[in-house]
């Protein structure tokens, strides 16, 4: 039979690969389209709300598309919305949104604190555990320097 | 027009960083998890050495929808707080910055998978 | 039996009685969806929790297969059942109901034949007279042990498979009309460094080569000698490699090979490499090729089922997928 080596560089160069040409204008597509619709929701903010501040406006734009995220998921959309959009629709913030509630629905029949509440980070933990410590990591470093 | 040019810039450097996403998701055996954490620390660098600021007038939503964008607001608050409350403020700094995107995670998230269940997929 | 052979010849063939297949409701819309016994409407099946529903289908085709063979519960000795969830729950908790000995098996995708030739081996020793071969999986319980949450926004890749929702029995006897398991060659663990969880066909295709030439250099068969070659779960790209590695060691099966998981979906593009699972090369052997083998359209299939032998903790520590696979010889007699 043929051997490892042989075998391996058989995969390697016969396997299907993705279709780059089509997954990437649809990341395009659609990745565009989701920043759109926070910069959208940013100047209703503005105009709707003259009094808040720049920042307060960004985290209210979040917590808009982090709930928009969360939605889609428990209807059922956001699954679909990835498997056409790819990258398109993990890496805006409503993907992070995803992330956490696609869990945390999954593992409800094993009830609220082993099911709910201990799984909705097993996707998004790196993300929040990464995120903090290396900020915190470079705040340390501004405050000796 | 002006409005106009702000949307297509928005959805340019948006698409981008997806469409470099989605190249890392072909080629390598990248996980989503792995892809968001490599975006989200690219935001924390970028923060770092200052280079954000520029990106973010330039495209505004663009990158901060992005997950690179809470990289960047995790950063911000850390330096601010190094800055105002010395080693006590690099602590407290990050986390108060991101705190409603926090928040609103885990209140949607926890809310959400109470009224909803997961379906099959066909 | 040599020292080192792989093959078994049974003494006395058991006779395969009955059979029965339940599947959801995907695998009822393919092309060969009205075969089946029973397509459940929902992937639920009004149970509060998928692993339950995987329970419910499993004891469901237990009952039918004993009643389709003309059995009463009574009379069968032993349910030799395996399935893919973690310390093999649906088999152990769908079969708690049954007045009768069980041996749970797991070899992934494979497990339907170790199940058939265990049960082979009871009858023909004249331990049993009448033993429940059944495998099941589902979609969605499997989804959630081996890869994400339904709900998460991945993409599949072009290599994925679907893990099918279905659950086969099939009743051996040691009496009776039907066609006979009159060998099995059992597999070796054969592992050729693939390590892509995605590329199961590729991590599969070597067991299922080394398997099949193994059966034809020791039991001096030809590939003509029989009517369908069938392989479990290699998938459309997984049954390319078979035929290539096979091509390579001098056997040609290409026009009466068939793949269970390359087909059971048809030509759905969105199905990728097709259907996987426990269920998968059963649900088909026990609709199609048991009907085929009733009527006597065909009258001799190898019956190899594949199996990938990794788990979620196992590919997270960078461990390559080794793979298994268990060949079994169904005939009809004169």
């Amino acid at each position: 039979m043929m051997d490892k080596e042989t075998y391996a560089e058989l995969v390697s160069r016969t396997a299907p690969k993705s279709k780059h040409f089509s997954t990437i204008i649809r990341a395009f597509l659609i990745g565009g389209l989701i920043c759109c619709i926070g910069q959208a929701f940013a100047d209703i903010f503005a105009m709707a709300f003259p009094y808040l501040q720049k920042d307060e406006i960004a985290s209210v734009v979040t917590v808009t598309m982090i709930f928009s995220g969360a939605f889609l998921t428990g209807i059922g959309v956001y699954d679909d919305i990835g498997n056409f959009a790819g990258a398109g629709s993990i890496i805006p913030i409503t993907g992070f949104a995803n992330s956490i509630v696609a869990p945390s629905m999954e593992f409800k029949k094993e009830g609220i604190i082993f099911g709910v509440c201990a799984k909705m980070f097993v996707v998004a933990g790196p993300v929040i555990v990464l995120g903090i410590l290396s900020s915190a990591l470079i705040g340390i470093i501004y405050w000796i320097f | 027009m002006e409005i106009f040019l702000t949307y297509l810039t928005v959805f340019a450097v948006g698409g981008t960083i997806c469409i470099i996403g989605q190249i890392l998701l072909n080629l390598t055996k990248m996980t989503p998890a792995r892809i968001l954490v490599s975006f989200l620390l690219a935001g924390v660098f970028l923060e770092a050495v200052g280079l954000f600021k520029y990106i973010k007038d330039f495209a505004q939503a663009g990158v901060t929808v992005p997950i690179c964008g809470f990289g960047s607001v995790l950063v911000k608050g850390a330096v601010k707080g190094a800055n105002e409350n010395g080693l006590l403020g690099a602590f407290l700094g990050s986390v108060t910055a991101a705190s409603a995107g926090l928040t609103a995670a885990i209140v949607f998230g926890f809310l959400f998978s109470i009224l909803f269940s997961s379906k099959n997929k066909s | 039996m040599e020292k080192g052979n792989q093959t078994i010849i049974f003494e006395k063939s058991p006779v395969i009685i009955g059979t029965y297949s339940i599947v959801g409701p995907m695998e009822g819309k393919g092309p060969f969806g009205t075969l089946f016994d029973h397509v459940i409407e929902k992937p639920e099946w009004d149970e509060p929790s998928f692993e339950k529903a995987e329970c419910k289908m499993h004891r469901h085709a237990i009952i039918h297969a004993i009643e389709k063979a003309g059995l009463d519960e009574s009379d069968i000795d032993s349910i030799i059942s395996g399935d893919l969830l973690n310390q093999m729950i649906t088999s152990s908790y769908s079969v708690r109901e049954f007045d009768c000995t069980y041996l749970g098996l797991y070899s992934a995708c494979s497990t339907i034949a170790e199940a058939m030739t265990i049960g082979s081996l009871l009858i023909s020793g004249k331990h049993f007279k009448n033993i429940a071969c059944v495998t099941s999986s589902h979609f969605c319980s499997a989804e959630r042990q081996y890869r994400y949450p339904l709900e998460l926004g991945t993409p599949r890749t072009p290599l994925s498979q679907w893990t099918v929702t279905g659950a086969g029995c099939m009743i051996l006897s040691d009496k009776g009309i039907g066609p006979k398991i009159t060998m099995a060659t059992l597999g070796k663990v054969i592992d050729y460094k693939i390590s892509d969880v995605n590329n199961m066909g590729a991590a599969m295709a070597p067991a299922a080569a080394h398997t099949i030439i193994t059966h034809f250099k020791e039991t001096k068969r030809m590939p003509v000698y029989y009517d369908a070659i069938v392989t479990g779960d290699l998938g459309k790209y997984g049954s390319e490699l078979l035929l290539k590695l096979l091509k390579d060691a001098g056997l040609d099966v290409a026009s009466r090979h068939f793949d269970c998981g390359a087909k059971i979906f048809g030509d759905d593009e969105k199905k990728y490499q097709g259907g996987s699972g426990a269920g998968c090369c059963n649900v088909m052997f026990c609709s199609y090729f048991y009907n085929k083998l009733k009527k006597r359209e065909i009258n001799k299939i190898l019956f190899i089922p594949t199996g990938a032998l990794m788990s979620k903790i196992s590919s997270l520590q960078g461990e390559s997928i080794p793979a298994i696979a268990q060949a079994v010889a169904i005939e009809n007699m004169e």
